[in-house]
């Protein structure tokens, strides 16, 4: 590393350390260990509205920070989990919530898949059990030859045995 | 001059690619032996062009050549050797130019090892490969040309973003993308064997191998990638339900079904139709995969890789191939029979369940990952789906895939009886319940129900397996020598069997560590000053303060930890927290002692204060290497299952006999 880059390095490194806002928890106090593990909870469940798949409890971003100041307070001023979260959601939008409670616009999301799976089920389950009308016999003569070509195969390598030449397929 | 080469190639390889779509296919349908012979060496050239094409962008990385704007992008001078090598596929162009380059290994390595196969067969297969190239080259000669110069040419890269200058990261794209890949090889099969019309236990066997080392290399690719993720993302989570893992995670959900109703069709000639499905969604899926990764379509942590005006060709693309394929399907697939009638206790009906919840795995997965795009679609508003989602849905099937894999390879194929089977699994099942009612007991103080639940299934699992190795032995008479007996078996035909015990214990290992990981983690944000102690679960940290350690392309503050248990030392740790010279977001380096039940995990968050205070984050991981163990366990067992010697000696009679055959007629 050359010597001019190294104080400009070390300069840029402070203002990024300096520019960050702490992230520690502990800098929350609380009254009782029931309300701490009541605001861990909560903001577990509440998501950085600026992070890509983080909670508010993981991230680090400054709005992240700032929400979680402001479920602190409500917390602390004594308000019950459910008037933050109805505060939060109508203030940002079901977005917020990592957990989307169950409720007639989040149908489609609970239920969903499972209707897909269903369709898909009975679909694959037609195709896996649809029979020929021709009979019990759903393998074609060639087909159970080659088969047998195929198995006999495996026989001999058990067996050990040197094996016969098999007779050249023809497609 | 050498990157003009390499685009050279690149020209060159879609052209070939053209030829290689084109005359072996019509050869194969016309009957035209010369065209169909062209199918091989055309594949060796494939390769080799390609190959041409990405030692010219190597090149061009390990020389700093700044002049093109993909190395001024993602190298810097300053970056160690290694790192320029893998930041050849740290970027968009270059991860592309790594696809093209084994898809072409796939093809050349189809070519050589299948001299077994029919003429036809083979040039069919190669054909196919030849029309995927075709839309990859485009894409990359038509929006994503690695080779493209800038001007006035930069004193300086922009350097490889940090958090992929890592080892993990560096082999963790090949991996991933030689099982992506791979399921080309299964999909050109399909697709051959529906041209050709005929799906039979013969197209099974040809294509099962393929399969399962394209399944392996998946197993591996994602296993690295959430272990890059646990250690270099500093959050210590092992998944975390991104659609960019989503988007990996969907090809392996699909590809272990179908390696496992290739089975069917191979020993039993049935769910043909299906498994040929399978095997186009397979790689439908890798696809869409890539178009997700690609597009910018969906909000990620890797969005290092994304670009929005791409979306457009892929997009395209895809439903070509998607579209193209699954018409061919609905044409041929309905003259196909299935064949082979099965009780409802019966191998069949077992590998019938585990499609069925594999399947259901898959939409969960494609649901959840779109679900967001859906919403805002409709207007419905916006939602977020993100791990409490998904981890609902899986833990709501997860139990019923477990106890179907220790049922299934119990059972016999076609008819079964349960009282045989419960002489074989009985005392399986009664130490699986005896797991159950221990690890329920208060001394482990389990706060819910998943613990003794999963623990039991991982049991259920394991004992299952042992049984049924022990119901084989007994068949074949070798009880009285366990070992001797095991090792003959696997000289024998038995390797594919023990590859599947294999994974499956793999499996049983996954379950525990992802049953006591997430109910025993402890996770503590704290504050310490240097010379500051702090217990969590029995471990004492003493942070003896953090200094500045200059890296070659970086500044780290490096913290230093003593950790004790009782008086002794256990361990010392080095967290970092890197600002690179690059710019962007300092990057965490965690550090973590690791061990086969717990890890222990120390990540740097801020300075606080300045009396050398810093916020940090400590990590119990009990069991986290089960995880992977697993994912290795899974992966060893379809690399053993593959290397049985049916696949091999088969190829090797049939060429065998073919010579004989040119020696008759001769």
């Amino acid at each position: 590393m050359s010597p001019l880059i190294r104080p400009l390095l070390f300069a840029a490194l402070l203002a990024v350390t300096a520019a960050a806002p702490a992230y520690t928890l502990e800098e929350f106090k609380f009254d009782s260990p029931a309300q701490e593990q009541e605001f861990r909870a909560l903001i577990a469940k509440l998501r950085c509205l600026v992070c890509q798949n983080e909670s508010l409890a993981g991230s680090q971003a400054e709005l992240a920070q700032d929400l979680r100041n402001e479920v602190y307070r409500m917390l602390r001023a004594g308000q019950s989990e459910d008037e933050i979260l109805d505060f939060l959601v109508a203030r940002y939008g079901d977005f917020v919530l990592y957990d989307p409670p169950l409720k007639p616009s989040t149908y489609v999301l609970w239920f969903g898949p499972f209707v897909i799976i269903g369709v898909a089920a009975f679909f694959m389950v037609r195709s896996v059990l649809r029979r020929k009308p021709t009979g019990d016999d759903a393998m074609s003569d060639a087909e159970r030859e080659r088969l047998r070509t195929l198995l006999d195969t495996d026989a001999d390598i058990r067996a050990g045995e040197p094996s016969p030449p098999t007779p050249k397929q023809s497609i | 001059m050498i990157p003009e080469l390499g685009h050279f190639a690149l020209i060159l390889a879609l052209l070939l690619a053209v030829v290689q779509a084109a005359f072996p296919l019509a050869g194969s349908l016309s009957g035209n032996r010369p065209w169909m012979t062209m199918a091989r060496p055309l594949a060796y050239g494939q390769l080799t062009l390609l190959a041409v094409a990405f030692a010219a962008l190597t090149q061009a990385f390990l020389t700093s050549d700044f002049s093109v704007l993909y190395v001024a992008e993602h190298s810097n001078s300053l970056l160690p050797t290694i790192y320029k090598v893998s930041a050849v596929w740290g970027g968009h162009e270059g991860s592309l130019l790594l696809w093209v380059l084994m898809m072409a290994a796939w093809g050349a390595a189809v070519a050589a090892f299948s001299k077994n196969l029919p003429l036809t067969v083979v040039s069919r297969v190669i054909s196919v490969q030849g029309m995927i190239a075709i839309g990859f080259l485009l894409f990359m000669l038509l929006t994503s040309n690695p080779f493209e110069r800038i001007f006035p040419v930069p004193a300086d890269g922009r350097d490889l973003n940090p958090l992929l200058q890592d080892p993990g990261l560096a082999i963790h794209p090949p991996m991933l993308y030689m099982g992506y890949v791979g399921f080309s090889v299964a999909f050109a099969f399909a697709v051959a064997a529906l041209i050709g019309g005929r799906l039979d236990a013969a197209w099974a066997r040809w294509s099962r191998p393929w399969t399962t080392v394209a399944w392996v290399f998946l197993t591996i690719g994602i296993m690295l990638g959430s272990w890059w993720a646990y250690y270099e993302l500093g959050w210590g989570g092992w998944w975390f339900w991104d659609p960019v893992e989503n988007a990996s995670l969907m090809p392996w959900l699909v590809g272990t079904a179908l390696i496992h109703s290739l089975a069917v069709t191979e020993k039993r000639a049935a769910f043909k139709s299906w498994t040929v499905l399978l095997a186009i969604c397979a790689f439908s899926l890798s696809l869409l995969g890539t178009f997700l990764v690609r597009s910018g379509v969906l909000t990620s942590v890797h969005a290092f890789a994304t670009d929005p005006s791409r979306g457009l060709f892929i997009l395209i693309f895809l439903c070509i191939v998607v579209g193209g394929s699954l018409a061919l399907y609905a044409w041929r697939a309905p003259e196909v029979s299935d064949g082979g009638r099965f009780s409802l206790l019966s191998r069949e009906s077992a590998l019938l369940g585990n499609n069925l919840i594999f399947v259901a795995f898959t939409v969960l997965v494609l649901f959840g990952t779109l679900a967001p795009l859906i919403y805002e679609a409709f207007n419905w508003g916006k939602i977020s789906v993100g791990f409490p989602w998904f981890n609902k849905m899986f833990l709501a099937l997860s139990p019923f895939l477990a106890v179907l894999i220790g049922i299934g390879p119990a059972t016999r194929w076609k008819h079964d009886e349960p009282v045989r089977m419960l002489k074989t699994l009985w005392w399986a099942l009664a130490l699986s319940a005896t797991v159950l009612v221990i690890s329920a007991l208060p001394v482990f103080s389990t706060n819910t129900l998943w613990v003794p639940v999963g623990l039991a299934l991982a049991a259920w699992l394991f004992f299952a397996h042992v049984a049924i190795v022990y119901e084989r032995l007994r068949n074949k008479g070798g009880l009285s020598r366990m070992g001797p007996a095991i090792l003959a078996d696997l000289r024998g035909g038995g390797r594919s069997f023990y590859g599947m015990v294999t994974a499956h214990v793999g499996v049983a290992m996954f379950i525990v560590g992802v049953t006591v990981l997430s109910n025993y983690q402890l996770e503590e944000d704290v504050r310490m000053a240097p010379g500051d102690s702090y217990e969590l679960a029995g471990y004492r940290f003493e942070f003896l303060g953090a200094q500045q350690v200059p890296g070659p392309n970086y500044m780290a503050q490096r913290g230093a930890f003593n950790v004790y248990r009782g008086e002794r030392r256990v361990t010392q740790l080095f967290p970092e927290k890197r600002a690179y010279m690059g710019g962007g977001m300092p990057m965490t380096e965690a550090a973590i002692d690791p061990g086969l039940f717990r890890d222990i995990y120390v990540s740097l968050g801020e300075a606080v204060g300045n009396g050398g205070d810093w916020a940090l984050r400590l990590y119990y991981k009990p069991f986290v290497r089960w995880i992977w163990l697993g994912a290795i366990l899974m992966a060893l067992g379809g690399a053993l299952a593959v290397s049985d010697p049916r696949y091999r000696l088969a190829g090797a009679r049939a060429r065998k006999s073919a010579a004989d055959t040119a020696a008759v007629t001769a």
